[in-house]
């Protein structure tokens, strides 16, 4: 009998090993562990045995079972595993075709310059001033020390709707009609954005219409030193923290003293390349004191306050950070140069 | 401003200092240097040589064979091609090894046969402009003056080793229009004095005033009118070294007279005027202002047609020059010339500014009178012309001078303490560098206790207060010098108006949805200006327009955005999504700044969304730009407030349009292309949308507050109505809200269908409708009570019927 157990034993082992899946491994299981088996069989038949040999057989009879049991749930895990697998392969995907595109646009590369700079004067107390685009003489010249017949208004040919009504040629008027409604008392700290016009012939470095930056602080107590560092600390934030600026003197109507401003070029480090022309400096904005007519005719006493102003062409800023080659570009609205904008 | 540095050294001390030194102290110190060019470009090895003989070419017409003494043993034999060339000449001679400018190497060779060692230049082969060339030899070899010693360095008497500065003048520094204004700003920047001119005149024992009186009618525009006769002259070249100069300060030589005169401007800076005295017609000059219809030929043989606003210089009855602008060709000097009256005045800018922009006419002259001259130097250079003409073209000066002179100088006096230079500088100079600064620009001044009291030469119009002399230290002490410093002041918050930051959200937002902003034109032409516009406005047109394309300020953004994506089309480019932002024009009367008003427009064509491969794709359609709107007025917190209303628009579908209303009021619309403005503007089937900006942006909207997350299951129910055709689904669904009351808590419209299983006429639009109460679980019957209310509303207000 006990022979007879081993024998079963071994069996079944090796039919449960033999199983390839899991129904083969169920016909094991039912032949020898079912109620027709030979094991319950074995039981059966223990009644023929003494009582001293009952016991004994009893738990060799559950031994096999036991043995039987282990080796076919080990079977069934590691059968159900390989079905799983088999079934997730079939699954399996081809990761390298296109993902479904999420469609993007973005900022005009003008719009992306502006709120740079934006962004960096607001971070130094600056408020963002606007003001119309079609404007009269008096706030685009006459308010800026440009009195009718100053030679200085060939600088600017300008695009006029009647005699006192022009296309603005410049942003500055927005800072006039600021000053005018602070009423004498300061401080105005502004930057001023916007679109302006100009009697050019469109080509690759002009456009009739163009879009400038300008700035204007004054309160009591401004220096031309405080023009200087405002004006570092700009060109470090926008352009690289190790900067310079260099001041070269200038004429302006609305500001004296009147200066050009340079930024050590950001391309080569002031070394000299073909960015900068070889000089290591790349001119980027006009500035200059507040000249006292304009703030008297703005209603500031020219005895107390004192005020700085400069201005810049978002347009330059961008043809050199992208290196970018006409000014056209910016208003062809080419989606394949528009698109070029599109990330960080 | 040209300006020689070889000619400055006569007027300052430029030891020590390179041309491109120079050049870098003046820009640093506020006069731009653009250039410093090298005149030679290069040339070497050019001497002078005598043509002891010539004959023509053996084997060809056009060229001589010529024998020139270049001062090296035997004559060589050069073939030159000048027509010219003739025998007894001095001429410029590049010898063998000889190098020309842009590196062209001179070798021997043979032309035609015959041998040539060497060339005979002209004045453009030394790389003088042809321009500047004097007319005679404009189209041949440069004959030198008879005395030239053959040998000698070509280019060394042409001036050629000198280099030239172009200053880039701002409107303010006239005073640098001239050589002795240059030298002033030079030798303030190096600290060294300035040697002007020795005027050494010897007059005749005649009296001027025998040959001509002068009387000014139009003294406003003409303070200081001066004059002398130079008698007995003979035309002729001027002196090698003068017309050197003169073309390299751009200015073509013609005869000794002209030329003294031109270089007499160049000088003071004090244009003068040379009339041939017995052409003149008279022995008076009468200045006024000119006639309305009065003519005159000038010197480029122009008739001009002049009115009141132009000044004239009269022989007493008819025009003889155009006032500082150009001289008249009855009085022009000739080669016959022998009696020189020359004039020298003071004319005021804006009588010659308005001459010039009447008759396009700009000149050397008048260029210097519109910037305004220096009267203080108008008879020293009457003066100095005299005696160049007396030296030069073998003149005699009459004695004395006519002058009518209203001028009435003004002192300028500036005070200013050395505290406020500082104090608007942020420096800490001291007073002597001040004063040393004053005594450099050759400024006359006092000092007492800080104070100083400056008197501004007449030369330096541009300085008037206090800020320009303040700019005169700070531009010599060096910008380079200045500290940077932080404003010290009460900081001020920075940061957008609210306006502002919706509007960025919208960009933002609108480029998240797909749309790529654009920038536009503002000025399109007459057409186009008032097309899509969503208030009507009369047009604004420039006074004078560069083209009829960019003449009128645009009512919509749309008319452009429409042109760029026409753009992108013919560039192959066929899906195109824009957006911008800008402002449109409205016209309020003639004397008022027009209505700028900020619009927000978008143009939409071809594919929205592909995904080819999993069989997705889309066309843009007008659902599509409604739904990119629908967002953004959630951003905004409008999308309650906002109604669509199918509208009827010029150049839109008329079936597939819609206003768009801001709590009943019309803000915009969206709609597709009418296909006849599609194919004007070559497109395919395009979809717009214009809204007023400030109208959505300035709405007022509450702010956001907490609402509790849903506790309680809700229920939903949906319901397929079928309804007339013409019925549309926002009626519909603004019933079942109203009918829904406060359980509805929303609605969707998930299908409509319309075709061959519902009668002719009717569609059916259905709806997934939720019920819930924040309160409780709703029960089925109160859901049915309130679902049948729904339906009974629908069946009531459009005869709507349930779809079996
Ligand atoms: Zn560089």
């Amino acid at each position: 009998m006990k022979e007879r157990l081993q024998q079963l034993q071994q069996e079944a082992l090796d039919k449960i090993a033999q199983a390839s899946d899991l129904k083969a491994l169920n016909e094991v299981r039912v032949a020898y562990l079912g109620k027709k088996g030979p094991i319950t069989e074995v039981l059966r038949g223990m009644g023929a045995l003494s009582p001293e040999e009952r016991p004994v057989m009893g738990a060799l009879v559950n031994e096999v079972r036991e043995a039987i049991q282990t080796a076919l749930e080990a079977k069934q895990a590691k059968l159900e595993q390989e079905e799983v697998e088999k079934k997730l392969a079939a699954e399996a995907i081809d990761v390298t075709l296109p993902g479904r595109a999420v469609r993007r646009g973005n900022h005009h590369p003008l719009t992306r310059v502006i709120e740079e700079i934006e962004d960096l004067f607001i971070g130094m107390g600056y408020t963002i001033a606007e003001g119309p685009e079609v404007e009269k003489d008096y706030y685009n010249f006459e308010a800026l020390n440009l009195p009718k017949g100053h030679p200085a208004r060939d600088m600017q040919d300008s695009f006029y709707i009647t005699e006192e009504i022009l296309l603005r040629t410049h942003t500055s008027p927005v800072q006039a009609r600021t000053m005018e409604k602070h009423q004498g008392r300061g401080p105005v700290k502004i930057i001023c954005p916007g679109k302006v016009y100009r009697r050019d012939n469109d080509d690759a470095t002009h456009s009739h219409q163009f879009t400038q930056i300008e700035g204007l602080v004054v309160d009591e107590n401004i220096r031309m030193s405080d023009l200087k560092g405002t004006l570092r600390e700009f060109a470090r934030k926008m352009f690289g923290a190790d900067r310079e600026i260099r001041f070269r003197p200038s004429f302006f109507p609305f500001t004296e003293p009147s200066v050009e401003v340079d930024v050590s070029c950001f391309n080569c480090g002031g070394h000299g390349c073909n960015v900068c022309k070889g000089t290591g400096w790349i001119e980027i904005l006009g500035a200059g004191m507040v000249h006292p007519n304009v703030l008297e005719m703005a209603g500031f006493d020219s005895k107390k306050y004192t005020g700085f102003a400069f201005g810049m062409g978002p347009e330059r800023i961008a043809m050199l950070k992208y290196g970018i080659d006409d000014i056209r570009h910016f208003y062809q609205n080419d989606v394949r140069f528009l698109q070029q904008f599109n990330r960080v | 401003m040209f300006v020689s540095y070889k000619w400055l050294q006569e007027y300052v001390d430029l030891t020590g200092i390179t041309a491109k030194e120079l050049a870098d102290r003046i820009t640093k110190s506020g006069i731009e240097v653009e250039s410093v060019e090298v005149l030679n470009k290069g040339a070497q090895g050019v001497v002078i040589g005598h043509v002891v003989e010539r004959e023509p070419h053996p084997n060809a017409d056009k060229l001589s064979k010529c024998l020139v003494d270049i001062g090296e043993g035997e004559p060589v034999q050069i073939i030159c091609g000048a027509p010219n060339v003739a025998q007894g000449q001095k001429v410029a001679v590049a010898k063998v090894g000889a190098v020309l400018p842009g590196n062209f190497k001179i070798k021997r060779a043979k032309l035609r046969g015959e041998e040539s060692n060497g060339m005979i230049c002209s004045l453009q082969e030394l790389g003088i402009e042809s321009k500047l060339v004097p007319k005679e030899y404009a189209d041949g070899i440069f004959v030198f003056p008879s005395d030239a010693a053959v040998g000698a360095d070509a280019l060394e008497l042409l001036n050629l080793d000198d280099e030239v500065l172009e200053l880039g003048l701002t409107p303010n520094r006239a005073d640098c229009l001239s050589m002795i204004g240059v030298a002033y700003e030079v030798a303030a920047i190096l600290g060294r004095g300035v040697k002007l001119p020795a005027v050494e005149l010897r007059e005749n024992g005649e009296n001027v005033r025998d040959y001509i009186s002068v009387r000014v009618d139009a003294q406003n525009d003409n303070p200081l009118y001066a004059g002398r006769i130079v008698k007995n002259v003979k035309i002729g070249p001027s002196p090698l070294w003068m017309q050197a100069r003169l073309m390299a300060a751009g200015i073509r030589p013609h005869n000794n007279v002209v030329d003294i005169t031109n270089y007499i401007l160049l000088e003071y800076g004090q244009p003068l005027h040379a009339f041939d005295y017995d052409r003149l017609g008279s022995k008076e000059i009468l200045v006024r202002r000119a006639k309305a219809g009065e003519t005159i030929v000038t010197l480029d043989d122009v008739e001009r047609t002049l009115t009141e606003e132009h000044l004239v210089i009269t022989n007493g009855a008819e025009p003889v020059a155009l006032a500082g602008v150009m001289g008249g060709a009855n009085s022009e000097v000739q080669n016959d010339t022998t009696t020189v009256f020359i004039e020298s005045a003071y004319f005021a800018s804006p009588v010659i500014r308005q001459a010039v922009k009447d008759h396009g006419l700009r000149s050397e002259a008048s260029t210097r009178f519109e910037k305004g001259i220096d009267p203080a130097r108008t008879k020293e250079a009457l003066d100095r012309a005299a005696a160049l003409m007396a030296e030069y073209a073998g003149g005699e000066v009459a004695g004395g001078v006519v002058e009518v002179n209203t001028w009435q100088p003004k002192e300028v006096v500036v005070t200013i303490t050395l505290d406020r230079i500082n104090q608007v500088l942020g420096t800490a100079i001291t007073k002597d560098e001040v004063a040393n600064i004053l005594t450099n620009l050759q400024f006359a001044f006092t000092e007492d206790n800080g104070t100083f009291t400056i008197t501004v030469p007449s030369r330096r119009r541009d300085i008037a207060i206090e800020e320009d002399i303040i700019e005169e230290v700070a531009r010599l002490y060096g910008y380079d010098n200045l500290p940077a410093t932080l404003p010290i002041a009460e900081a001020t918050p920075g940061k957008l108006t609210p306006y502002q930051a919706k509007r960025r959200k919208v960009r933002r937002y609108l480029e998240d949805a797909g749309l790529l902003q654009a920038i536009t034109y503002s000025l399109t032409n007459e057409a186009k200006a008032p097309m899509f516009a969503l208030e009507a406005a009369a047009p604004i047109r420039l006074a004078l327009p560069m083209s009829e394309e960019r003449s009128v300020l645009r009512q919509s953004l749309v008319p452009h955005l429409l042109e760029a994506a026409s753009y992108n089309r013919a560039r192959q480019v066929e899906n195109v999504a824009l957006y911008e932002t800008g402002s449109v024009y409205l016209a309020s009367g003639e004397h008022e700044l027009p209505n700028e008003k900020e619009r927000l427009a978008g143009v939409l064509t071809g594919v929205w969304h592909a995904h080819l491969w999993q069989g997705e794709k889309k066309a843009v359609d007008f659902y599509v730009v409604k739904g990119i709107l629908d967002g953004l007025f959630a951003l905004l917190g409008l999308e309650k407030r906002i109604e669509y209303k199918q509208a009827k628009r010029e150049h839109l579908h008329p079936g597939r349009t819609a206003d768009i209303l801001l709590d009943g009021k019309t803000i915009g619309f969206v709609g597709q292309l009418h296909p006849v403005v599609q194919k004007e503007f070559d497109l395919k089937e395009t979809y717009v949308f214009e809204l007023a900006l400030a109208d959505v942006l300035n709405a007022d909207v509450e702010e956001i507050r907490y609402a509790a997350i849903p506790r309680f299951p809700s229920i939903a129910r949906d319901i397929a109505l079928v309804v007339d055709e013409h019925v549309v689904a926002g009626d519909v669904q603004k019933a079942i809200v109203a009918a829904g009351g406060e359980l509805l808590k929303d609605v969707a419209i998930f299908d409509v269908y319309k075709g061959d299983r519902l009668p002719e006429g009717k569609k059916s639009i259905a709806f997934a409708l939720r019920y819930y109460d924040p309160e409780r679980t709703l029960t089925d019957e109160e859901v049915t009570a309130v679902h049948e209310q729904v339906i009974k509303a629908v069946e009531q207000q459009f005869g709507a019927t349930l779809r079996g």
